[in-house]
Parts: structure tokens; sequence; C-alpha cells
């Protein structure tokens, strides 16, 4: 069987379903949160990508570089939070961030 | 394809350049001299501002291109631009007093500020999905920071936290849908998307879904409904002079690239965006009305009232007309005016060196502070909508655009729903005017706060009397960028 562009959109659909799951049914720990964020960005680019070779077109390439560069920005900006977060709270469990009700 | 030059032309960017160049000088000062240099980099911060400003105003505004077609200036552009750069400046001035009481004087927040400054810039210039993204996420990650950035308090961190996770999640799903959308068109240039997108025809799915997606996103950014949850945690958690900041530039900017993202690649599929628009500002507008009333910290209920203002804004883009693009930017306009005013007066609400931030430590501020009061009334009854306000005009002409725009529905929601939102900002005049006082406010209020706090009350009260320059000005931007 040849691995067509559908076969790549339906990875990159799952992987980013799963990373919105991630976020909203997770429980436990604000880590998680960070791996799914993470997730959904590595599902564009595999759209991106695949996009990019099925158009033949550099375009899509150009831009799955620009979201790698921003999603390590962001994933540092992430970590720094949650530390000064932990050292007020003691603690990165999900429930306990409920200081104020939204 | 235009043409691809070895350095771009960087002439149409200056004040981009001149706010990336100044940020990453102030840094450089910042680290040598420690945080006794703070109050200099934040005036450095502020003229590097107007500078920008003074650029953007002289600079080109007909409709150039650089960056191989990503950055575009037009009138629209300047025009946010300035009021991008007015609502950043005016927020930084007012957070020296409190940055010097809350001891938090580091020379970041001037630097992180620009940087987001700089973001904004960037979101209404942009002219191709990635510059849009890189102009987001680079205003979005300041923001972050900035949020958190009262680091031993529980509830700024708690906030940026939200807003981190919040934010993160709506880029992805932004980017999800200009990969859609890239992937349908092959072009992520909007002046390319909007040749593909306006020969008519059958509208392919995948296209519908990745432009649901982009809007997603956008209306997570100006915290629109369904999309608002992180507003009033944010609001209430960021430090004061964070959240006044919140309320002004960044919504202008998103709002701002919210228009630019319907009209000009996507101006062709109106009949396929308009209903969602219609529904998200309907549902904008009547939860601010309505979720407000049980709030009793000024800072959340600040929060659900800039909800049913993005509501009201969106108006004027579910209208899809240049009178609704005008109304739009003029709403914008005068918003920013009122939320300026309005946290220059939550910022002076201190007892004996600490903040208060209940709706209730307002109490007989008529007695205590006649002219603050005063002010305050002024911006309330303005937020409410009650005429001859500046408030008022401003729902008047993106109500009048959804009429001739034939959305009666939307229009007669409108004006019920500020209505009902009338009746908590009333609660605060109620509560400044007829309650017998709780204790009286430190004393004195800073001289820039009295400069703003004048100002801004002025044009609110005197709008109604000179407001020709202003929409001679937001039809010309209006104008560029329906074409």
């Amino acid at each position: 069987m040849e691995v067509a562009l559908g076969h790549y959109l339906t990875v990159a659909a799952i992987l980013f379903t799963l990373g919105i799951f991630g976020i909203f049914l997770n429980r436990k720990n604000v880590i998680v949160i960070l791996m799914s964020i993470e997730l959904m960005l590595l599902a564009v680019n595999i759209n991106l990508v695949a996009f990019s070779t099925h158009l033949g077109d550099l375009t899509g390439q150009v831009f799955a570089m620009f979201v790698l560069t921003v999603a390590a920005a962001e994933a540092a900006i992430g970590l720094a939070i949650l530390v000064v977060y932990f050292r007020n709270r003691g603690t990165i469990a999900v429930e306990a961030v409920n200081m104020m009700k939204g | 394809m235009p043409t691809v030059h070895a350095v771009p032309d960087l002439a149409p960017a200056l004040p981009e350049v001149i706010l990336a160049v100044v940020a990453m000088a102030l840094l450089m000062l910042g680290v040598f001299r420690g945080d006794g240099s703070t109050r200099t980099v934040s005036w450095l911060a502020v003229a590097a501002m107007a500078v920008a400003g003074f650029f953007v105003i002289t600079g080109p505004s007909d409709g150039v291109v650089t960056f191989s077609g990503m950055f575009v200036v037009d009138r629209f552009a300047v025009f946010m631009k300035v009021l991008v750069l007015i609502g950043s400046a005016l927020a930084l001035v007012m957070s020296f007093g409190y940055l010097r009481d809350e001891g938090m004087e580091r020379f970041e927040f001037p630097v992180l500020l620009v940087l987001a400054t700089l973001g904004m810039l960037m979101m209404v210039s942009a002219n191709d999905l990635m510059a849009l993204y890189l102009g987001l996420e680079l205003q979005s990650l300041a923001l972050y920071v900035v949020a958190a950035f009262k680091r031993e308090s529980l509830r700024s961190t708690e906030a940026g936290l939200k807003y981190f996770v919040l934010g993160a999640l709506s880029s992805g799903m932004l980017l999800y849908g200009c990969s859609l959308i890239y992937g349908i068109t092959g072009a992520t240039d909007f002046a390319a998307l909007s040749a593909a997108l306006s020969g008519g025809g059958e509208v392919p799915i995948g296209l519908v879904i990745g432009l649901v997606f982009l809007v997603s996103g956008l209306a997570f950014k100006v915290s629109a409904v369904p999309f608002h949850m992180w507003t009033p945690d944010v609001y209430e958690g960021a430090p004061t002079p964070v959240t006044a900041f919140f309320a002004v530039a960044p919504k202008i900017a998103a709002v701002a690239l919210f228009l630019r993202v319907m009209m000009s690649p996507f101006g062709g599929l109106v009949s396929q965006w308009q209903q969602i628009i219609v529904v998200v500002s309907i549902a904008s507008m009547v939860l601010g009305a309505f979720a407000a009333i049980r709030q009793d910290n000024i800072k959340r209920l600040m929060a659900y009232s800039s909800i049913g203002h993005v509501g009201y804004a969106l108006v004027g883009l579910a209208a899809g007309t240049a009178e609704g693009m005008r109304g739009t930017i003029l709403y914008m306009t005068i918003y920013l005016v009122m939320n300026v005013g309005t946290f220059a007066v939550i910022l002076n609400m201190k007892r004996a060196g600490a903040m208060v931030e209940g709706i209730h430590d307002l109490a007989g501020l008529a007695r205590s502070r006649p002219l603050m009061a005063l002010a305050m009334g002024i911006f309330m009854f303005s937020l409410a909508g009650i005429p001859p306000l500046a408030g008022f005009f401003a729902k008047l002409y993106v109500f009048l655009a959804a009429v001739n725009a034939e959305l009666y529905a939307l229009a007669v929601i409108g004006v019920l729903a500020s209505v009902v939102g009338a009746f908590y900002y009333l609660r605060i005049i109620r509560i400044m005017y007829f309650d017998a006082p709780s204790e009286v406010f430190d004393a004195p209020v800073a001289s820039e706060m009295r400069v703003i706090l004048a100002a801004a009350a002025v044009f609110t009260l005197f709008f109604f009397a000179y407001p020709a320059p202003f929409l001679a000005g937001a039809e010309a931007a209006a104008l560029a960028l329906v074409r």
C-alpha cells in the first residue's frame, strides 16, 4: 500500500486531537499539558510538511521550521512559569490550579 | 511571485526595526546597570514607542509591501499601530507607581512590554500566515511572562500559567487552521490567498474547517465567547498595571488582526464566516452583560466588560462592509480611551500602601475624591453607552452598520445587551455617589496619573463635539481594508 497524503493528514489529525484531549482530560500534572501542547504543534508540522511535499512547494517546510523554533521558545517559557508557580504553590497538580474560579 | 531581494526594503518596517533594536539595547543597559536603572529603562521604552509612533505616522501608508509580500503598511495598519502604541505607552507610564510600591521595579518589565508591542505591530502589518503567526507568538510569549511578573504572588503566577496553557492551545488551533488553508490553496500569502479564493464556485470543505480553526484561534486572542474562559482569571490574577495593558493594547492588535484576516484573504468568503461571527458576537455581548452583574472584584468586572465590548466590536466585522469596519475601528479607538481612564482610577485604589480591588472599596469616593469619582463616573456612563459620551457613538456606528447590512437580530440583541450591561456600570456609580463612605484612598495621586485621567475624561466627555478627525481616520483605514 502506498502512503498517500491522506494517511499523513489522518496521523496529524489523530495527534492533534490527542493533544487537545491531553489538555482538557488530564487531571494529574501540568507537565503533561506542556507535552500535549508540543504534540499539537508537531501534528501541525506533519500537516505542513505533508502538504509541502504534495504541492511541491517549499513554503510549508519553511513554515514548519518557524513553528519548531517558536515551539522551543514556548516550551522554555512554559517551564519557567511552571517553576515560579511551583515555588509558590508547592505542587503542580492540575486540580491545585484553583486560586481563582473561572 | 514578488521578486526576492538580497536585503528586503526595511523602510516600511522602520518602526518595528526601531522597537526591536531598542528592546535589545535596553536589555543590555538593564543587565549592566542592574535594577537601579529600571526608571531610566522605562522612560527610554516610552520614548522608543513615541519615536516608533512618529515614524508610523510619517512613514508610507499607501499599501506598500516588503519582505517578499509578507509585511504590508496601509492606512489601516497605520491607524491601528498608532492605537497600539498609545495603549502600550500609557500602560507603561501608569505602571511606574505600582511597580515602585510593590517592590517589582525590575528592568525586564519595560523590555518585555516593548517586545510585546513589537509583536503587536507585526500582527497589525501581517500579510502572510507565517508573519501572522510570528507576530502573534512574539506578542503572546512576552505577555505570558508579564502576567506572571509578580513572581512571589500565587495569584499572579497562576494567572500566568493559565494564560500560557490556554494561549498555547489557541495558537495550536490557529496553526492547524493555517496548515489546512495552506494545504488546500497552496499559498500562505494574503494576496495570493485572496486571489485563489475570490473565484467563486464550490468552497472545499477542508478550507472551511481550516477557516473555523483560524477563527477559533483568533477568537481566543480577542477573548470572545466561547473562548473567553481565560480572561477573568488572568485579569484578576495579573498585577494591575499588566491587567490595564492586557485590556487595551493586545486587544486592539488582536481585533486588528481579526479584521485583516477576515477581510483581506477571506473577504471573498463573507457568506461562509458571517454566521460564525454573528453567533460569537451575540454570545460575547450577552455573556459580558450578564456574567459581570455578579462580580465584586473590579478587575474581574472589567474582564467581563471587555468580553462584552469585544462582542460589540465584532458586530461591525459581522456586517462585513466598509461601514462595519469603520465602526469596529472607531469602537477600538474609544474603547482604548475609556479603558485607560478606568484603569488609571483602579490603579489608585490603594489603602495604607496596599491595593484594594473590591467594588465596595469605591464607596463614598464622591465625597473623599470628588474629581476622581467624577472621572470614573464619566467612564462608567461611557462604557454603558449613554449619550452624549464617546461610548454611545462607538456603539451607534457598529449598530448602524449592522442595520444597513440587514443584520437586524444582531443589532436588536446588541442594544438589549447594552441595556443589561448598563446595570453594573450604574451600580458602580451608585456605590461611589450614594453609599456610606469607606476609608479614604491614599494620597497623593501621581502627576502622570492625573494627566492621563484628565485627558481620557475630556476625550470621553467631548468626543461628540469634534468626532470628525476620528471618523475620517477610521473611514480611510476601513477603505484600505475593503478593496
